[in-house]
């Protein structure tokens, strides 16, 4: 194009020369003789000048010779060009990346300075003028410098290059500034994008030591197709890396074929699921669990808690130019900044990334009691709060060398953490004590009875059990840990897990002009998901409305894959409510198993029908009865149930009332809003339609008959 | 015979198993088939197919996903008198890809996935929406059992 035009521009006085004798020509012939001019050209040439023959022929000539030089020129231009085009493939070549080089490299004069090796791929040759060579050049002899990490990067391509292209990383907003003004290729912009990492030959490598570099891109698909930069635009951003996210992400690709979703985490682990962390890892017979992370199920299959070994995902590098999409995982950033208005993050590198749909599923952290944060480091250290990966290994770790570890919470997550120390306790010795403020365990759960109840179970896990204890202060006294309580009693111990609940993470409402939800915290959403027009909340996060139960904000695995489904889809244009009710479920020790559904608070009127429970009752039986190893199978994805350690089941004779089985409804305002499962497995469709229709029931004996109690 | 008592707001019933023999009075609302914010099933209303359904167990997500989608497509479509027979050529290239990943998709159930994908969807199409098959369910990939199997058990 540049060609034609350089050509056309010196043709063009001449073909302006040539159309004004032509036009002086006509209008001559039309004054001096009242005959048309048709007639004329008979006479005499329409281009020539009026005049003889003799000028025509001259003038036939200048034409030509012209032509002929402009065509000369433009064949030796392209040819030089050529040369140079050859010249500088070959040396990119050297380099391990493969660019795709466009016509452009014919450029003009301006181009001179790009021979030098620090010009990237050919756009950079025809828009990056001399100045931008000036930084690289400056500072290249620092850069040199640079800390062994860039090493293995840059061990292939020419040292000068490899020694600008970091600097550049690190200054782009230097060489992305002068756009030269006599050319109107690609925005200038585009050669930051380009400049980035072009030598890394292994770019995962890079990316952690080098800084990332600080500027807003278009993308650059169709010059740069492989890019070895982080995407600066994703179609789908899902921000977080857990259970919902991986869910949505599922649900994307499902829906939108070749869709292009980028996670952001700030974990260093690819999406896992958080459920077995506190239940069967635990019992994992494998030493090693700890790095391998699988568990076996109940019936001998073995799965890793990762949703998806790492080959299932693409680089976020690749993302761009991915064909068919894919889902890649960024780790290790946390998103910081949210731009709504132009639909962009910024992460906490300074990296841009934007977006045309959006999916916050950040969930939360653990929370921590006031008295162990104010009581110092000392204490702190010897303090667990549970939730990821790392706190598993760190737990696992404590509760091999300490002789006592005392968990504070009397909830899921606390529960399951005593009884799965608790049966290591009889094993190692090691003394697990649980304390919490209510009078047993799931006191905010399950009715009182059964709380009780549940709470012997515990006991006979292994677990020393403290109920009603509010932990006054914790101090830290020869390298132990004084607990005091309230009411007076010294609890002294090794090592503290704090399991008092989660905050929900809310750090992008602010920047993002979200609104809050005062009553359960989190983001509060429509019963779409949808916070604004291209976001939408999911996972324990999100304060979303329930068409049944109303507005809630549920912490379960079960609800973060089904919010995480269900945000994908709406992401690609389902627009459907929240509707298939989640559940959760929870097993505590080999007797006591149960899946719940809907609002299960225990301040809410109860009605439970229990049967008599026989051996048969328990959630082992339960699987081995299915053959399927997955108690929850029809529900979820696969969960394990705890390997039993004895075969004989204990129905608790000592008891007076053995609730072995049977059936708890919650209500609210005389309509099931909530349902328990004691014991009894794969009937959660007959609850959930329960919980759906929504109706009064009178007798709710007659509704418990719907679930044969009596059966396996 | 069934007890009950009442413990503050909690009442407790139990029961035995001749107690719950008759019948139940319970009732419940029917069921529409077509309820558009329900889970749906392997085939949507519509005859399409529901790539998010979880018993297809993520192979529509994952890496190979497009090639799974025109596998399945092809022989979802097909009017053969043995279904599928006109889509060797997709199932093919799902094939070639599948192979690319052995540890997404182990080699030896492979012949099985696709089998069973195949069952599946003659299942679903005879069946209709299975309302168990509309699960919240994140079928395991990475699980060493064939996943489709389970996703089909669970029906």
């Amino acid at each position: 194009m540049l060609k034609c035009r350089t050509v056309w521009r010196k043709l063009a006085p001449l073909a302006k020369c040539s159309s004004t004798l032509c036009r002086q020509n006509v209008r001559r012939t039309g004054l001096n003789n009242g005959r048309t001019p048709v007639c004329v050209p008979a006479a005499r040439m329409s281009t020539g000048p009026v005049g003889g023959g003799g000028d025509n022929l001259k003038y036939a000539l200048l034409v030509g010779a012209v032509s002929a030089g402009g065509l000369l020129y433009a064949v030796v231009t392209m040819k030089s060009d050529q040369r140079r085009y050859k010249e500088r493939m070959e040396e990119l070549s050297t380099r391990p990346q493969k660019t795709s080089i466009t016509e452009q490299t014919q450029s003009e004069p301006p181009a001179v300075p790009e021979d030098q090796p620090a010009a990237a791929p050919s756009i950079e040759e025809t828009s990056s003028p001399a100045e931008a060579e000036a930084p690289k050049e400056e500072t290249a002899p620092e850069v040199t410098d640079t800390p062994p990490a860039d090493e293995p990067v840059l061990e292939v391509s020419p040292e000068e290059a490899a020694a600008a292209v970091p600097v550049v990383e690190e200054e782009p907003l230097v060489s992305s500034e002068p756009p030269p003004s006599e050319l109107s290729e690609p925005p200038p912009v585009v050669e930051s994008v380009v400049l980035a990492e072009p030598a890394a030959a292994e770019p995962p490598a890079a990316e952690p030591p080098e800084p990332q570099p600080e500027v807003l891109v278009e993308s650059v698909v169709d010059s740069t197709p492989v890019s070895l930069k982080l995407p600066s635009h994703a179609p789908y951003l899902l921000i977080g890396g857990g259970t919902a996210s991986f869910a949505a992400a599922r649900s994307i690709r499902a829906r939108d074929p070749g869709a292009k979703v980028l996670i952001v985490t700030d974990e260093p682990d690819l999406p896992y699921m958080r459920p077995p962390l506190s239940k069967e890892l635990w019992f994992s017979d494998d030493p090693a669990v700890t790095e391998t992370l699988r568990f076996k199920q109940w019936n001998g299959k073995e799965r890793s808690i990762y949703f998806q070994p790492p080959s299932f995902y693409i680089r976020p590098e690749d993302l761009e130019g991915a064909e068919n999409g894919g889902v890649a995982v960024l780790n290790n950033r946390k998103v910081v900044y949210m731009d709504v208005r132009g639909n962009k993050v910024k992460l906490d590198d300074d990296t841009e990334i934007s977006y045309d749909k959006c999916l916050i599923a950040t969930g939360g952290i653990p929370r921590n009691l006031q008295v162990i944060e104010r009581a110092g480091e000392d204490v702190m250290k010897k303090t667990t709060l549970f939730r990821k990966i790392e706190d598993f290994k760190s737990l696992d770790k404590v509760s091999r060398n300490v002789k006592s570890v005392t968990i504070i919470g009397g909830g899921f997550l606390g529960s399951e953490l005593a009884c799965a120390l608790g049966r290591r306790s009889t094993e190692s010795g090691l003394e697990v004590i649980q304390m919490f403020p209510e009078k047993g365990n799931m006191g905010k759960v399950l009715p009182e009875y059964l709380s009780n109840w549940t709470t012997e179970k515990v006991k006979t896990e292994g677990v020393k059990v403290l109920t009603e204890a509010l932990v006054k202060s914790v101090n830290c006294k020869d390298d132990k840990l004084e607990i005091r309580l309230k009411d007076g009693r010294v609890v002294t111990t090794d090592h503290i897990v704090a399991a008092v609940g989660l905050e929900p993470n809310v750090d992008l409402a602010k920047s993002a002009g979200l609104e809050v939800d005062s009553d359960f915290g989190g983001y509060r959403v429509n019963a779409e998901l949808q916070a604004r027009s291209n976001i939408w909340v999911a996972g324990d996060a999100a304060c979303f409305y329930d068409i049944r139960l109303g507005r809630r904000r549920v912490e379960h695995h079960d609800h973060a894959v089904v919010s995480g489904r269900l945000a994908g889809e709406n992401m690609t244009g389902a627009s459907k409510p929240y509707w298939h009710q989640s559940m959760f479920w929870s097993d505590l020790g080999p007797d006591v198993g149960y899946e719940a559904i809907g609002i299960v608070d225990s301040s809410l009127p109860t009605v439970g029908v229990f049967a008599k429970a026989t051996a048969k009752d328990t959630p082992k039986a339960a699987t081995e009865k299915s053959g399927t190893g997955i108690r929850s199978e029809s529900e979820t994805e696969d969960t394990a149930v705890s390997p039993v350690a004895s075969d004989t089941p204990s129905p608790a004779a000592e008891h007076k009332d053995d609730f072995g089985k049977g059936v708890i409804f919650y209500l609210r305002d005389k309509v099931v809003v909530g349902i328990i499962l004691w014991n009894v497995f794969n009937r959660m469709p007959i609850a959930r339609k329960i919980i759906k229709d929504g109706e009064e029931h009178a007798d709710l004996n007659e509704v418990a008959k719907l679930f044969n109690i009596h059966e396996d | 015979m069934s007890s009950a008592r009442q413990e503050g707001k909690d009442k407790i019933i139990f029961v035995t198993k001749e107690d719950h023999e008759a019948p139940s009075n319970a009732e419940l609302v029917e069921e529409d088939p077509n309820d558009p914010y329900e889970e749906q099933g392997l085939i949507l209303p519509s005859g399409e197919i529901n790539w998010n359904c979880p018993c297809l167990g993520g192979m529509a997500s994952g890496p190979c996903g497009t090639e799974f989608k025109d596998a399945f497509s092809c022989f979802h479509y097909s009017k053969e008198e043995i279904k599928g027979s006109d889509c060797m050529e997709q199932f093919t290239a799902m094939q070639q890809c599948l192979q690319l990943y052995p540890e997404l998709y182990p080699q030896e159930d492979e012949a099985a996935s696709k089998q069973s994908s195949k069952d599946s969807a003659a299942a679903e199409e005879d069946e209709g929406p299975s309302g168990l098959n509309s699960t919240p369910a994140l079928e395991q990939d990475s699980d060493t059992s064939n996943p489709n199997t389970d996703g089909s058990a669970g029906s």
